[in-house]
């Protein structure tokens, strides 16, 4: 990295000197070109973009989203006619695909590819060159020592090089003997080439999260189905309430299985005081078949633990309780009969009812009002559910009868009544009153317009079935990510030199130094270590003392000829022990 | 459910919280008399030193036993790995820049860690009762994060005084744990309850686990680089000749040595959010289909991971490192603090856990 700052610098300099110049013309297309790249993958340009990036995503937590909310988005703006609209012009709904927020990671990530792709080289060459020479004074490297083989010992200086060499491989170093059989022996090594390859690793797996994320986006798909107990599923485009296809969704992707809902069970917490009456378990007993003809398969579908099935998964994300009604029209027929889902709207289960029958005849019908699983009304006439389980079911509605708005063909909310053209039949403030049915009970309906039975009570599930292919490629890439990311913060990048020589009186002097490249803090551990695996090495009395100490040979005999071994002369931490990588 | 609710238990457990944080509340006035203390003796100590030099004239020599002798100015530069960080400019201080423990007895000191270790412990078994009391992980609600959390701020602080005399954090972050504790019983105070179904997975053990671990160690960090940005202001005000106004910070370390340690401590912490997310993103997908969403929590979480990940660029980048990279991570844990209090309180998304 250093190396390519250093003529990045070079280059920019006048650069921007022209720039200063208002000398713009000169520098032509090409020139600014490859200013505008040096500048886009500068690490301080990384770094602002990052910071930008985490900026940019906070609105997305503050304003409604559209993907995952669209309704409230629309309620949003129509609460706020003053900003709302204009919120929306800068894409302030849509944050995470705007122009802005792509913006800002594209850039980012090219200028990754920028950072990472000439590092990549310059490392791969750099693994392949030769550890760096022998510096002239190894005492001014930050973790500097020397030893003194015995002359008894009977080890020369190229001897004791090579035995060293043989103690920084088994290090994991790779080393470089230079001048074995010279006077002054010495070797270079160096290791931790696993950082940079780490860190390469890691910001490359990044654009890796990046592709599988967004072909997830391409070819994925998710939908939506309420299923009452009794119904099912099968995977076609009709069988969806709601499907939210991938940019390149083909419907020949879905696999027809099919998955019915036999049962569902939800147990309540009647313990704990304070969430007395929660539900704590949710269970759905579903049958599975693979495709039409398959053996079919029981399986429990819960909250955490999706069923998988043709390449698809299916989550149990909502529930409620659909009241079974039977309702005969005017002219004495069966104009609808089973379960209506019923909407949550409040604690316990109260929920909200809407039914729309549009076979009725002579007059179309619809019913909208409450479901209470356990239904208690206050003195002031309030009612409420006091216990999310069946102990005292009821639906209370309104009745309508007249055009449901059906028939023009446009898509409406099953959830919604819409009384524009319709006339109410039964309501509170009528002489009529509302309805008010127990199960079994029946209600007949004012001016001979029909009857509604209450039969009885199911439950449901909402399941969300999603099919995402980028998603196991995105995992790996960040496992991976996160492997190179150890890699790159633990392993050291070190240099290691030692040279020996002979003293006049046949004593082997040895003298060694440590450099780190980068954040470091455990290279005084390193230096002791290998002195203390040299002196086993050479059998060396254990000196009891720590260990990069300034030791300078006693006779005053300087191995590397140099007398820059005095304590105190020692001025390490700039010089050549300063941050290589600092750009 | 595989366990019912023991309420009992759970009345002990807050007996136990109440305890702990009296007695973190002990350990935190002897930390600040430390404070006060050790400052009033190395000022004593320096006077005489000062004394001494102006008297014999010698030149700074540094390297040799002058410890004592102002360091290097250290700023600006990228701290390279091995620069054994003079103290703090101005003179001695009880803590080196390696943070290894001096030879001299701090009195104050030795009683607020072992007050603290008591604190943690009688914590520690608040925790513990409060597991055994809802029979399951001590993490399904806001109450339990915080005070779970509180106990791991406290042990990771005790673990690391081990290896490092970190004392002059004791009073911030045994503050923190006193906040989290109050905050935790006053604000976000929860009985002993059952889990909501969403919350009923392993993942909730691994994920929070590790976020409440990566959060704690932010702490550490977050009141390091408070610290070093304080001690960074004093050292220039002393090296441009200014009074020292504040004495107490003679026991903090270098700013130097203090941008260090925090970053080593940020680079787990990272590795461990990094996990946090990860693990969060699995179990989106397990529980709702999707491994991101772009929900608020989502975001935030997301938005610490970015911060910090720029924390760590900053640290590599010229003009960057010192008190920038400080104000990144401090960022970066009010950020932390930011998703944890007003996102779970305010915000609603998926994640409507607090039990409020
Ligand atoms: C997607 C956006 C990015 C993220 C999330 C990211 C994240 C990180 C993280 C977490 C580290 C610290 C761990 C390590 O040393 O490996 C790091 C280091 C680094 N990144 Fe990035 N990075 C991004 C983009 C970039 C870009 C665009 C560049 C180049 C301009 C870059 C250059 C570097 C360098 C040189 C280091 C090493 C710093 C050191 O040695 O301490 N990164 N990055």
């Amino acid at each position: 990295m250093s190396e390519r700052v250093k003529v990045k610098k070079k280059q920019s300099a006048p650069v921007a000197e022209a720039k200063a110049g208002a000398a713009l013309p000169a520098l032509g297309a090409r020139g600014m070109l490859r200013w505008a790249w040096t500048q886009l993958t500068s690490m301080r340009t990384a770094l602002f973009l990052l910071l930008l990036l985490a900026v940019a995503a906070v609105p997305g937590s503050l304003f409604p989203q559209r993907p995952a909310n669209p309704a409230t988005v629309t309620q949003y703006i129509k609460d706020h006619p003053d900003y709302g609209k204009l919120l929306d012009s800068v894409q302030l709904y849509d944050v995470y695909s705007s122009a802005w927020f792509s913006a800002i990671y594209l850039l980012l990530f090219i200028s990754l590819i920028g950072c990472v792709v000439p590092r990549a080289i310059a490392h791969y060459k750099a693994m392949r060159s030769q550890p760096p020479r022998t510096p002239q004074r190894l005492s001014r490297v930050p973790e500097y020592g020397t030893l003194v083989i015995p002359s008894d010992a009977g080890i020369p200086a190229s001897e004791a090089i090579n035995s060293a060499a043989g103690v920084l491989r088994k290090r994991g170093y790779r080393v470089e003997v230079r001048d074995a059989d010279g006077a002054l022996p010495s070797l270079g090594a160096e290791r931790g080439f696993l950082k940079e390859v780490g860190n390469l690793v890691f910001h490359t797996s990044l654009i890796g999260v990046l592709v599988s994320v967004a072909i997830g986006g391409l070819f994925g798909y998710s939908g939506q189905r309420i299923l009452v107990e009794g119904d099912t599923f099968v995977n076609t485009l009709v069988g969806y309430d709601q499907f939210n296809p991938g940019t390149n969704f083909q419907s020949s992707q879905l696999q027809p299985y099919s998955l019915q809902l036999d049962k569902f069970n939800i147990t309540f917490d009647r313990e704990s005081k304070g969430k007395f009456g929660q539900p704590i378990d949710f269970a759905a007993t579903v049958t599975t078949k693979e495709n039409p003809d398959a053996p079919a398969k029981q399986e429990i579908l819960k909250v955490n633990d999706p069923v998988t099935l043709g390449g698809t998964s299916i989550y149990l994300t909502g529930n409620g309780y659909a009241p079974v009604v039977t309702i005969r029209d005017g002219n004495g027929n069966v104009a609808m009969q089973g379960p209506v889902v019923a909407k949550l709207q409040g604690q316990n289960y109260y929920s909200s009812v809407v039914i729309k029958v549009p076979d009725a005849k002579p007059d179309q019908l619809g019913f909208a009002g409450f479901f209470l699983p356990t239904a208690f009304v206050t003195e002031q006439g309030v009612s409420f559910s006091a216990d999310p389980e069946l102990f005292n079911p009821q639906l209370s509605l309104n009745s309508y009868y007249g055009d449901l708005g059906l028939d023009a063909g446009s898509p409406q909310n099953v959830f919604e009544l819409d009384i524009k053209k319709l006339t109410p039949l039964n309501a509170r403030n009528l002489p009529t009153k509302g309805i008010t049915l127990t199960p079994g009970a029946t209600y007949t309906l004012p001016d001979g317009k029909g009857t509604i039975s209450f039969d009885g009570v199911k439950r449901y599930i909402g399941v969300d079935i999603h099919h995402n292919p980028g998603q196991v490629s995105a995992l790996v890439f960040a496992l991976i990510a996160v492997a190179g990311l150890i890699l790159s913060l633990y392993v050291n990048r070190r240099r290691a030199w030692v040279r020996t020589g002979t003293a006049d009186d046949g004593r082997t002097m040895v003298e060694y130094g440590l450099l780190a490249r980068g954040e470091d803090h455990r290279l005084a551990g390193e230096a002791a270590a290998l002195r203390k695996l040299l002196s086993e090495e050479w059998q060396l009395a254990a000196e009891g003392t720590g260990p990069s100490q300034q030791t300078p040979s006693p006779t005053g005999h300087n191995v590397a000829g140099s007398a820059d071994n005095a304590p105190g002369s020692v001025t390490t931490p700039a010089g050549p022990a300063g941050p290589e990588k600092d750009q | 459910m595989p366990f019912g609710i023991n309420e009992t238990m759970g009345q002990y457990s807050e007996l136990f919280m109440l305890l702990a944080a009296g007695t973190y509340t002990v350990a935190f006035i002897a930390f600040a008399w430390d404070l006060a203390k050790s400052s009033k003796a190395l000022r004593a100590v320096d006077l005489k030193a000062a004394q001494a030099v102006s008297a014999a004239r010698v030149p700074v020599a540094a390297g040799s036993a002058g410890s004592r002798l102002a360091g290097p100015a250290d700023r600006a530069e990228r701290p390279s790995s091995s620069s054994k960080a003079g103290p703090g400019a101005g003179g001695a201080a009880t803590a080196d820049g390696d943070m290894k423990y001096a030879a001299e007895r701090r009195v104050p000191a030795r009683v607020a860690v072992a007050l603290t270790v008591l604190a943690a412990a009688i914590h520690g078994a608040g925790v513990v009762t409060r597991a055994v009391g809802a029979g399951r992980v001590p993490w399904g609600n806001m109450y339990e994060f915080l005070t779970t959390g509180a106990f791991l701020v406290a042990v990771v602080f005790l673990l690391s005084l081990v290896r490092r005399d970190l004392r002059f954090l004791g009073t911030f972050v045994v503050g923190l744990v006193i906040i989290m504790l109050v905050a935790a019983s006053v604000a976000f105070w929860t009985p002993v309850g059952h889990l909501v179904p969403a919350l009923q997975s392993y993942w909730l053990v691994i994920h929070v686990s590790i976020a409440v671990l990566s959060s704690a160690l932010f702490t550490l960090t977050f009141a390091m680089s408070a610290l070093q940005l304080v001690q960074s202001h004093r050292q220039k005000t002393v090296a441009a000749g200014g009074t020292d106004k504040l004495g107490f910070m003679r026991l903090v370390p270098s700013a130097l040595s203090l941008e260090n340690l925090s970053y080593r401590i940020n680079a787990i912490a990272f590795i461990g959010w990094t996990f946090t997310l990860m693990f969060g993103a699995i179990w989106a997908e397990k529980a709702w289909g999707r491994f991101w969403g772009w929900d608020t929590k989502e975001v935030w979480t997301f938005v610490i991971w970015v911060v910090y990940a720029g924390y760590l660029h900053a640290r590599a980048t010229r003009g960057w490192t010192g008190t920038r990279a400080a104000w990144l991570s401090i960022v970066g844990y009010l950020c932390v603090i930011f998703n944890f209090t007003i996102v779970n309180t305010f915000f609603n998304g998926l994640h409507s856990y607090s039990g409020l």
